[in-house]
């Protein structure tokens, strides 16, 4: 154990974990990396490309080494940083990317061929020859490629979405965002304070400093205690705001309890969108390495980091710490450490002259570097520029401190480069409302980034129209901020790391340099500098500065990539919320829902509609045989369906009449009142868009439907033209689709049947086709529409949605002396392919009124949707494909939808082609498959043979050409 | 986004559909003479600017108005919501 005596652990509260089988003590306070630490695991992960030996660099989020998978079984999360995962009692956590043990890592091998495995590697290698991809290559990569692995199973954990609105969202609460806080609090302003880790205080948690005379922590507490009194002050601790999005929007993401051993039915995450008026960017800064030959050892981690663990978790992260160093923040963790009871052992500083410090008992190098390191799975020994070589197993490494920057960039804003702190900070056009303080800024002391977070505040107070509030600041240092950057050890030699979690050296940068990729953004997408989980927080300013020295230009010259969300990993399944396999979408019920149920319907979503697609009988074994005895019964009797999805829309006004001729491409204006239309609407460019009926039911008053899947899109396009296009037509509408239960009462019965409930007089004299009236059905007012859709004497019957349930048992009871049949949307589709009707399969969006044989039906004496384009020459060309039926020769083979047509003694290809089957069944009325289909000049050539060639099913039906009326082509019976 | 409705006020933008250019409001007479090369470039024709543009949003999740919103589509700043029906009888659409 190397923990010593200081710490903001809790030793009252033991924790027992595993790692790798094994089973360790941490404390309440720890993360899993503290923990491994603290209990001398130093080796926790293998690296991406090489597999080299690696382990925990950093203390925070930023972490590129220490991925490990937490958790097992479907609760399994691959890819997780051990610095930011919270230590639990009973955590089982592994480590990933080895075969064999992580110690022996087998694909270790891949070490050896680095040489070969430079930048770019993938498309340089892996390109010829050809046919090797599918087969060789791309099974290896796939198998060896990634870190973690995915459990596979469902995510058993629920997460939550969630809205928040504030004044003043604050992000981060370390000095600056906390002084912030206290002002803002102050002045009344309703604001939001989040920070990603555990327990707020930034790096007043992971740093000795003074404020107000008492130690940093205990000042933290006291202002978190003054903030939690504050009504108009909320605090998110464990929240990590990822994104800055238009208009003062911000993503989010609270782990709720990622933290205990179980969620406990409780959301795992939530996902915060938060609406504020102003934003205050207090994310601080990341400290970023130094590349020297074999810096990737485990014990090689950042001098901030080295120190977090000695002051926040009580861990010495070696027996021997040394520091390398390029400015004073390393002599002050050097200070820190000894001062915590860690042992250093020397300090090598970069430049010339060292601070003064009090780092008792370590040997002091100035104007040296560190030019190699040796010990296989961990730092044994590291060996200066000077010809020192130094007994080390931790060295942390200073490289300066790179602004956390990235909230400020997501609306392109690009950062600039400063001088004297030797980072980027924010500049350019920042996202709407926000404002940045503390070390994010480039405030890299501590007295300048509290002063700041309160002027910050205050400003942002004052704009939102509060009183500035009077506040006392604490009292604080300015620590000393001096750098002189030191990127990386000159020289050949050994592969010195930049960035450690994607593999990529400084020789990567330089090659792809050479080879022609000077763009940053290239350069990132050849070397994958700065990509996967921690979006090289510590490495990018490090790839970009070697960059920089490769072209000759300077830092700004070279620029940055862009920061894009999210800031850090965000879960797919919290993105995803509720909304999983059956709450991805609403599930909408039909009125006769409950009834068919109680049928045994079998059901088929769609849309997001439960329809009956059939009702099996006792004895029925397959589902032809039910559709067939369906069908058959509304042709021979009367069956019953359930059409209540069809889109309804009542359309009223003075202006009705002649609107629905600009919106229907077939005359509406003179629809009789008390009759019923079929209407074509087109898009403009002239496309079929959707077919439907429309019935004048009273003056001024008209009821539309639509097909089920457009039934949104209509209402949508229709309110386009009442509003845009004609708006001062006295036109008013609104959709009535969930307000009607509506049936399809359909056969040669049905009149008989429909008289026993409704007693308006449906003779065909008093009611003939195409008649539409508002009736009496069995005492509630209801609405008949004398339309068919099967070729049969067939009625639509509608009632109040709630009344649809009670109708639809009524209309079974009056239907028993005929036998009626209810029927499902199989039937439904057999009927309507024998009379020749079209749906969705023949409206697709690329056919005109012409090939689905309703050209002649279009109005040349009006202007309405599409009126113009549908007379665009191709699409009246007489090569067009017209809608026919098809028979197949052998009744009993299937002309497939989506076969193709081609003639006998013709090779099926592209240029033979022909057209196509759009919709098939079998009919049990002509006792033969029959197909619908689009072939070339159809109309002029009923009575020719076809071949239905279908080569991914391997099919081939010699077919005849008939018209797509097979049934009853005269109307007489739904005359009748 | 948030879109400043001119009847509701501050409105998520996800209760919107997007359409398009607000080019669209023009819909040319489909009787008048030359209409084919007119309707042509009102359906087909479109520019495509890096900047401001005048655009169609339909409050779909709301009060069903449409909207012509204009938008600075680098930024996304939005400096004006207008209701679409008001849009179009200033352009003379008013007559029936």
């Amino acid at each position: 154990m190397t923990r010593l005596e200081t710490g903001l652990i809790n030793r009252d509260n033991p924790l027992n974990f595993q790692w790798n089988g094994k089973t360790y003590q941490g404390y309440e306070g720890d993360t899993l990396a503290s923990a491994l630490l603290a209990n001398g695991e130093r080796l926790v992960a293998r690296s991406f490309k090489y597999h080299r030996p690696r382990g925990v660099f950093s203390a925070g989020s930023e972490e590129p080494s220490a991925l490990v998978q937490l958790r097992k079984g479907a609760h399994q999360e691959p890819n997780t940083r051990a610095t930011a995962a919270e230590l639990f009692e009973g955590l089982e956590a592994t480590s990933q990317n080895h075969r064999g043990s992580v110690k022996w890592d087998l694909m270790s091998v891949t070490d050896l061929f680095a040489p070969f495995l430079g930048a770019g590697f993938y498309y340089k290698t892996f390109m010829w020859p050809k046919s090797f991809w599918e087969k060789i290559y791309e099974p290896v990569i796939r198998s060896s490629a990634g870190l973690g692995r995915l459990s596979m199973e469902e995510d058993p954990d629920t997460y939550d979405k969630g809205f928040l609105h504030c004044d003043l969202l604050i992000i981060g609460a370390g000095p600056s965002g906390l002084a912030a806080a206290l002002a803002a609090g102050k002045a009344g302003a309703d604001v939001i304070l989040m920070d990603e880790d555990f327990r707020m205080g930034g790096r007043l948690l992971g740093e000795a400093h003074e404020i107000d005379g008492m130690a940093a922590v205990d000042w933290v507490e006291a202002a978190l205690s003054t903030l939690s009194k504050m009504k108009n002050v909320r605090l998110y601790t464990r929240t990590t705001v990822f994104g800055a999005y238009d208009h003062g929007i911000y993503g989010a993401l609270e782990r709720k309890t990622d933290h205990l051993p179980t969620s406990d039915g409780k959301p795992r995450q939530v996902l915060w969108r938060i609406y504020s008026k102003r934003a205050l960017l207090c994310g601080g800064a990341t400290e970023r390495a130094i590349a020297f030959p074999n810096n990737d050892r485990p014990g090689v981690m950042l001098a901030g980091a080295v120190r977090a663990y000695a002051n926040r978790y009580g861990v010495a992260c070696g027996k021997a710490i040394s520091i390398l160093t390029n400015n004073d923040s390393g002599w002050q963790a050097a200070e820190d450490i000894a001062a915590s009871g860690g042992n250093i052992v020397a300090v090598i500083d970069t430049r010339d002259k060292a601070p003064r410090a009090n780092v008792p008992g370590a040997m002091i190098v100035t104007g040296a570097h560190v030019i190699n390191t040796s010990g296989r799975q961990g730092l044994h020994r590291i060996e200066l520029s000077n010809g020192q070589t130094i007994n080390t197993d931790c060295l942390g490494v200073a490289g300066g401190w790179s602004p956390n920057v990235h909230l400020t960039c997501h609306q392109r804003g690009r950062p600039v480069w400063n001088e004297k702190i030797a980072g980027f900070v924010p500049g350019g056009e920042m996202p709407v409302g926000m404002s940045v303080a503390g070390a994010a800024n480039g405030s890299m002391t501590l007295a300048a980034a509290m002063k700041a977070g309160d002027a910050e505040a205050k400003k942002i107070v004052k704009a939102l129209g509060m009183k500035t509030p009077a506040t006392k600041l604490p009292a604080a240092k300015d620590e000393k901020f001096a750098i002189t950057p030191f990127w990386h050890a000159p020289g050949k030699g050994a592969r010195a790391w930049i960035d450690l979690q994607n593999d990529v050296t400084a020789k990567d940068i330089k090659m792809s340099q050479k080879e022609g990729f000077h763009a940053v953004e290239h350069l990132k997408r050849y070397t994958t500098l700065g990509m996967a989980t921690d979006q090289g927080k510590t490495s990018n300013v490090l790839g970009l500065a070697v960059m920089a020295e490769a072209t000759g230009k300077s830092i700004p010259e070279t620029g940055t990539t862009i920061f894009r969300p999210p800031y850090s990993p965000v879960p797919i399944g919290a993105f995803g919320g509720r909304e999983r396999g059956m709450e991805f979408h609403p599930t909408r019920l039909t009125p006769s829902n409950a009834w068919a149920e109680e049928q045994g319907a079998v059901f088929v979503e769609v849309g997001n509609w439960m329809r009956a697609q059939w009702f099996p009988r006792a004895g029925e074994t397959t589902w032809r045989e039910s559709v067939d005895r369906e069908a058959l019964a509304v042709r021979a009797s009367v069956g019953i369906c359930d059409v209540s999805t069809l889109g309804k829309i009542e359309i009223k006004g003075k202006d009705a009449a002649t609107f629905l001729n600009r919106i229907y491409s077939n005359a509406f204006a003179k629809l009789k009142l008390g009759a019923t239309r079929y209407g074509l609407m087109l898009r403009e460019d002239g496309i079929c868009y959707d077919d439907g009926t429309t019935a004048h039911l009273n003056e001024n008053h008209f009821v539309m439907t639509t097909t089920t899947a457009n039934a949104v899109l209509v209402y949508r396009q229709m309110e386009f033209a009442r509003q845009c296009l004609w708006p001062d037509l006295d036109v008013h509408m609104m959709s009535t689709t969930d307000a009607w239960a509506q049936f399809a009462v359909a056969g040669p019965n049905s009149r008989a049947l429909l008289q026993k409930l409704i007693d308006t007089d449906l003779s065909n004299d008093a009611f003939p086709f195409m008649a539409a009236r508002e009736v009496n059905v069995a005492g509630v007012p209801g609405r008949l529409f004398r339309i068919s859709f099967s070729g049969e004497l067939a009625f639509e019957v509608a009632v109040p949605t709630r009344y649809g349930d009670a109708l639809v048992r009524a209309l079974m009871e009056a239907g028993k002396e005929f036998d009626v049949t209810p029927y499902g949307t199989e039937a439904l589709g057999v009927l309507r392919i024998e009379k020749g009707h079209v749906t969705g399969n023949e409206l697709t969006g690329q056919t005109t009124a012409l090939n689905i044989g309703l050209g002649m039906m279009t109005s040349d004496k009006k202007d309405y949707i599409g009126s113009v384009m549908r007379k665009r020459e191709m699409m009246m060309a007489d090569d067009q494909i017209h809608l026919v039926g098809v028979l197949p020769v052998d009744p009993q083979e299937q002309p497939m939808a989506g076969s193709h047509f081609v003639t006998e003694g013709t090779a099926p290809t592209t240029e033979n082609d022909e057209g196509w089957v759009t919709s098939s069944c079998y009919s049990p009325t002509f006792d033969s498959y029959v197909s619908l289909g689009f072939l070339k000049r159809g109309r002029d050539r009923h009575g020719e043979m076809i071949r239905a060639w279908d080569g991914l099913r391997g099919r081939d039906v010699l077919c005849k050409v008939i018209s797509n009326h097979m049934y009853d082509p005269e109307g007489g019976r739904q005359r009748g | 986004m948030i879109i400043n409705h001119p009847l509701l006020g501050p409105r998520d933008a996800a209760e919107f559909v997007y359409l398009g250019d607000a080019s669209l409001i023009e819909r040319p007479d489909g009787m008048a003479a030359n209409s084919d090369q007119k309707m042509y470039e009102y359906v087909y024709e479109r520019d495509d600017p890096a900047g401001w543009h005048r655009e169609l949003w339909y409050h779909e999740q709301g009060d069903r108005s449409w909207l012509v919103v204009t938008r600075n589509t680098l930024t996304h700043e939005i400096k004006s919501v207008e209701l679409a029906r008001d849009v179009a009888r200033k352009k003379g659409r008013g007559a029936k």
